[in-house]
């Protein structure tokens, strides 16, 4: 069953932000809501932001009353240098009990959940295993705060699983992100002169490109796919090949004994290094990749990539760094353009933000229906040329249906009839037989007869 | 150096044991994802094992074929059983401080078999956690002797693995006891092979036990520096670290025996099957080894 009534939390966090967006895109879905208790951090189209925290009493009102199918949570915090420990320990641990209870109860709507967990799961101990894959669990008790975090989180989220068996759970962890957006321990280590490294030690590291992060996060959305997935790009690193990679000298600063010490002195010294990404810089991490991959998932870059892409961000990013002024949500603009009746799309192509979906749907549809009566009047004009095709004409109403490409086609979809979808569908399959097109017609028709149907009692 | 059946839970094991909270969201065991290994990215010199062509290229070229050639004047037979593809489990003996015998080994694949293959051979997690090896060993091929390691290895990549059953137990072992193998673990290296569906390839060292003699242990100096071992040698410690790799010109011989070939994949979950195979592999290797060293003329000379 695909997501059409989707909540995310952590609206206002660097992912949810990102995820919205890129759902926002996809006409299959009817409903984005975003909570958080502080305001989104990017401009969002159709997404409605709700302000509240993690109380269960009251997100459980917001999952009923929007019929919300699919809760993704993308609020954990994996990198402790980010914030205090004790406000970490509140959101990740008490914040996704409060999420997992309003989403749990047997007259609960609510089908799938997706938890963004971290490969920080799995710690770093001198004798891991050199790929962890997701069956294995953590081999040694947890030595810091946000691992222990993490863990509780996870296993809060297994036993939601085991009590409601109705729901797809999916957890992803993540191996670090890397990307020209995203801020984490790691960016601000490799934007120092050198990589510092611990003396005689060569950590394995695996990382993950941001865009990626977003793509697998909307992949398991749109399929069902239950259980546990590492999402870690392709190629195992090694830190010196890193800062090759860079361009950068790698500086063994800290010494072998006495880490921390020396850790902490840096810390005076402004260079955060998290206990976390200590254990890191000694034992490496690598993961195994290949569940997510036999899943259908596609990564856009592998581990190397990912470091070129963001060693030359950071060679270009001190010209850029000018201009724009950072996004700063307007609560009473929002409303106005999602609400008010006096607010005209300024084009039907586009999304537009003052518009419901509905709308939209309907103002495409008179569209295409005059420009497809003034296709049909053009073609007995010239005379029928193409008789040696299946279907004579183009059925209304995607006008000029065959300049389209899939990508363009599959956008318009959402806004036709039962019989206009057919008739495409029949019309595709004589003639160019796209698979994308032909699944994405499949997956209209499916939703239209679920939501002609009367709601299950 | 090295054992595989030190660390107590194989995969499987694991698997059913500390998941059973996560039981819906647990994973099919045998789940095949063979074909969705990383490809070959062909611009870096490193592997995701952490392996770099150009460290082991030039110690291969350097130091190893120094000693392989001139300094240990490497006699091989048996070559042919190594397979020339798909994984395969060889075992070995295993002696001598800073051992010589895995590299040999390992060139020996390199120079005299018909399809040179790189060796991976495992080491104790120790190495891991100490500075300087952590960096080094890696990159020549060794990694941790961890049984989803070795299972990935074997199965999943077709690789050659080198395992030395005895572990810490044959390089700590004196003079006096020269090949006399010790224990041979708990079997898990019997496990790893049958549960990858691989051969394994029993393999004699004679050589090593002279061009490294051990005659002490020295506990003090042990916890002083933190390592797993420190031996008395001819020439270490009193000749400083660079005393751990001045071996004795002994002559080296190699001996790579028949391949024991599993047919029931099913096997390694019949415990008697795998201590009674793990008993024959040492068997074989021992009774080789005194028929080579009786037949052997001189230690320097062979």
């Amino acid at each position: 069953m695909p997501s059409r009534r989707i909540l995310i939390t952590g609206l206002s966090t660097y992912w949810g932000g990102r995820l919205a967006k890129a759902l926002e895109s996809d006409p299959r879905v009817e409903v984005i809501v975003g909570v958080d208790n502080e305001e989104p951090s990017v401009e969002l189209e159709r997404t409605e932001y709700v302000k509240v925290g993690t109380q269960h009493a009251l997100l459980r009102r917001v999952v009923q009353a929007a019929e919300i199918d699919t809760v993704v949570d993308t609020r954990l915090v994996i990198d402790s240098a980010t914030t205090s420990s004790r406000k970490a320990h509140e959101n990740n641990v008490i914040g996704t009990m409060n999420i997992l209870a309003a989403c749990s109860g047997a007259d609960s709507c609510v089908r799938k959940l997706v938890f963004k967990s971290s490969t920080h799961f799995y710690g770093s101990e001198q004798d891991d295993p050199a790929f962890f894959d997701e069956t294995m669990g953590r081999p040694h008790p947890p030595r810091t705060p946000i691992e222990r975090d993490i863990l509780e989180a996870e296993s809060a989220v297994a036993e939601f699983t085991d009590t409601s068996p109705r729901a797809t759970v999916t957890i992803l962890r993540f191996a670090n992100v890397l990307g020209p957006d995203v801020r984490t321990s790691h960016t601000g280590m490799f934007s120092l002169p050198a990589v510092p490294m611990i003396l005689g030690f060569d950590p394995r590291y695996q990382f993950v490109h941001e865009d990626d992060v977003v793509h697998a996060l909307e992949h398991v959305t749109q399929h069902a796919l239950p259980g546990v997935f590492n999402v870690a790009a392709d190629g195992v690193l090694a830190l010196s090949e890193v800062a090759g990679l860079l361009g950068k000298p790698y500086a063994p600063v800290l010494p072998p004994w006495g880490t921390e010490l020396a850790a902490s002195a840096l810390r005076r010294l402004g260079l955060a290094i998290p206990p976390e990404m200590l254990a890191q810089l000694r034992f490496g991490r690598g993961v195994d990749n290949r569940r997510l991959k036999a899943a259908g998932f596609v990564y856009g870059r592998t581990s190397r990539e990912t470091v070129i892409a963001l060693g030359e961000h950071m060679r270009l990013h001190p010209l850029l760094r000018s201009g724009a002024e950072p996004y700063r949500y307007e609560r009473e603009v929002e409303e106005f353009l999602r609400r008010s009746p006096n607010v005209r799309s300024a084009g039907v192509e586009e999304m537009a933000a003052g518009l419901s979906l509905e709308q939209v749907g309907e103002l495409r549809r008179l569209l295409a229906a005059y420009d497809s009566a003034r296709a049909v009047d053009d073609e007995h004009r010239d005379g029928a040329v193409e008789t040696a095709e299946p279907l004579e004409e183009p059925p209304a109403p995607v006008q000029r249906y065959d300049a389209l490409t899939a990508a363009e086609v599959i956008p318009l979809l959402g806004s036709l009839e039962r019989d206009d979808l057919l008739a495409l569908r029949e019309y595709e399959a004589g003639r160019r037989d796209r698979r994308t097109v032909l699944a994405a017609i499949d997956g209209a028709l499916a939703r239209r007869d679920a939501s002609e149907r009367p709601p299950a009692a | 150096m090295a054992e595989s059946a030190r660390t107590p839970l194989s995969p499987r094991e694991r698997r059913s044991s500390n998941q059973g909270a996560q039981s819906r969201l647990a994973v099919l065991a045998d789940e095949d994802l063979r074909d969705h290994l990383s490809a070959v990215e062909p611009a870096r010199t490193l592997t995701d094992w952490g392996r770099s062509e150009r460290v082991e290229g030039l110690m291969d070229r350097t130091l190893v074929e120094f000693l392989y050639r001139y300094w240990f004047r490497a006699e091989v037979e048996g070559i042919d059983n190594v397979p020339s593809a798909g994984g395969a489990l060889l075992v070995s003996n295993h002696s001598g401080a800073l051992p010589p015998d895995a590299t040999m080994i390992g060139k020996a694949i390199r120079e005299e078999h018909r399809r040179p293959r790189p060796l991976n051979i495992t080491v104790e997690h120790f190495f891991k956690g100490y500075p300087g090896f952590s960096t080094l060993l890696p990159k020549i091929g060794c990694v941790a002797a961890h049984p989803a390691n070795v299972h990935r290895l074997l199965y999943d990549e077709d690789q050659l693995v080198l395992v030395f059953p005895e572990g810490r137990k044959g390089t700590e072992k004196l003079y006096k006891d020269r090949y006399r193998l010790r224990r041979f673990g708990r079997g898990g290296f019997v496990e790893a092979a049958m549960r990858a569906r691989v051969p394994i390839v029993p393999v004699c060292v004679v050589g090593a036990e002279e061009a490294a003699p051990v005659f002490a242990q020295l506990g003090l100096l042990r916890r002083l520096t933190g390592l797993l071992y420190v031996p008395l040698t001819p020439t270490f410690p009193h000749l400083g670290p660079l005393g751990m790799l001045s071996y004795l010109p002994a002559k080296f011989k190699l001996r790579f025996l028949e391949p024991i070939v599993f047919d029931d994949p099913e096997a390694h979950s019949d415990k008697s099957l795998v201590q009674s195979t793990a008993h024959e592999v040492r068997a074989r290797i021992q009774e080789n080894l005194f028929e080579m060293v009786s037949k052997r003329e001189s230690v320097w000379l062979g």
